[in-house]
């Protein structure tokens, strides 16, 4: 029981801190490296960086906020799941309709 | 009926009654604080999602100004980054220390922590007035209210958790790592990795696609 905690707050060790250190930092030099140096297709620099930023989001979750689906943790884990479906709906709804409100404006056509 | 609950509630309360629930129930409250704050930073999430759709949505407003592409410098920002992530980390660390009961470790980690913020915080408001002084100021165009808007609530954030760390220093100081203070600075603890998160996708979607 050296990881039991009380109910939501789930405890780390110096082991996890370090590798969630090191994956962080990967993650975010891959993509600074690949806009700093250019050269490489644009949409491919796209992705790499939202791959690389959707992985480190993770990283921050499991390593440093200790998120996990055990019994403590899962209203944690099931409110976040929630939220990120609210965000996406906020931000790619907001997207796509204001693309369209341009569109039938003939904003800068 | 109502006459005589009113006239209970007018009752003293008995003796020892604090109004707050004694520590001897045996009931996790630590748990149902941590997650009551986690709820909120999840309401915090939507708060930074409008702001990244209103930034997306004003991202080519330039009105024939200055473009990201003008100003941007990647080795500042990777400076910056640099430093709250190791901010990030540093948390950590002093959580590792509070777990010890180890008030010398938790206050060091805590002291690091709080300087890598200091830093961070004067790096964006360094950026800031460069970036207005060159013309870029928060009324120059939609892109740059939306560009000021979006990371200097994250930087209000960021102060906000340094002010919080001060308070804490002092409740630390005065009562040592209790119950309600290990608590205290579990919650702290999620505002500041959510706080790197948020950066994650602010040097991701505003710093490296605006110069692309």
């Amino acid at each position: 029981m050296a990881t039991s905690t009380h109910g939501g707050a789930a405890h780390g060790s110096v082991k996890e801190y370090v590798w969630g250190l090191v994956f962080s930092i990967v993650l975010t030099v891959i993509p600074f490296a690949m806009v700093m140096n250019g050269g490489f297709d644009n949409g491919l620099t796209l992705l790499i960086i939202l791959l690389c930023a959707i992985a480190q989001v993770f990283v921050q979750l499991v390593f440093f906020l200790h998120m996990n689906t055990s019994s403590e943790q899962i209203w944690n884990t099931v409110s976040a799941v929630f939220i990120v479906l609210i965000v996406a709906i906020v931000v790619l709804g907001s997207i796509w309709i204001m693309n369209h409100l341009n569109h039938n404006m003939l904003m800068g056509h | 009926m109502t006459s005589m609950n009113t006239s209970a509630l007018l009752q003293p309360p008995p003796a020892g009654y604090t109004g707050y629930v004694d520590e001897e129930h045996h009931h996790d409250y630590t748990g149902d604080t941590l997650l009551g704050f986690w709820i909120y930073i999840m309401s915090d999430c939507i708060l930074f999602a409008s702001l990244f759709a209103t930034y997306a949505v004003l991202s080519t407003g330039f009105a024939g100004g200055l473009t990201p592409k003008d100003l941007f410098d990647l080795n500042f920002v990777a400076v910056e980054t640099a430093l709250l992530l190791l901010s990030s980390f540093t948390f950590g660390m002093a959580m590792l220390g509070a777990q010890q009961k180890s008030m010398t470790v938790l206050l060091s980690w805590l002291g690091v922590t709080f300087a890598l913020g200091g830093g961070f915080l004067a790096m964006e408001l360094y950026e800031f007035y460069h970036f207005s002084h060159e013309g870029a100021g928060p009324t120059s165009s939609a892109y740059w209210s939306a560009f000021y808007a979006l990371v200097g609530t994250h930087g209000l954030h960021v102060f906000a958790g340094m002010l919080w760390m001060i308070v804490l220093l002092v409740h630390l100081l005065k009562d040592g790592i209790t119950v309600t203070n290990h608590t205290r600075l579990a919650c702290l603890s999620m505002f500041w990795h959510f706080l790197d998160v948020i950066w994650i996708c602010v040097f991701s979607l505003v710093y490296l696609m605006g110069v692309m």
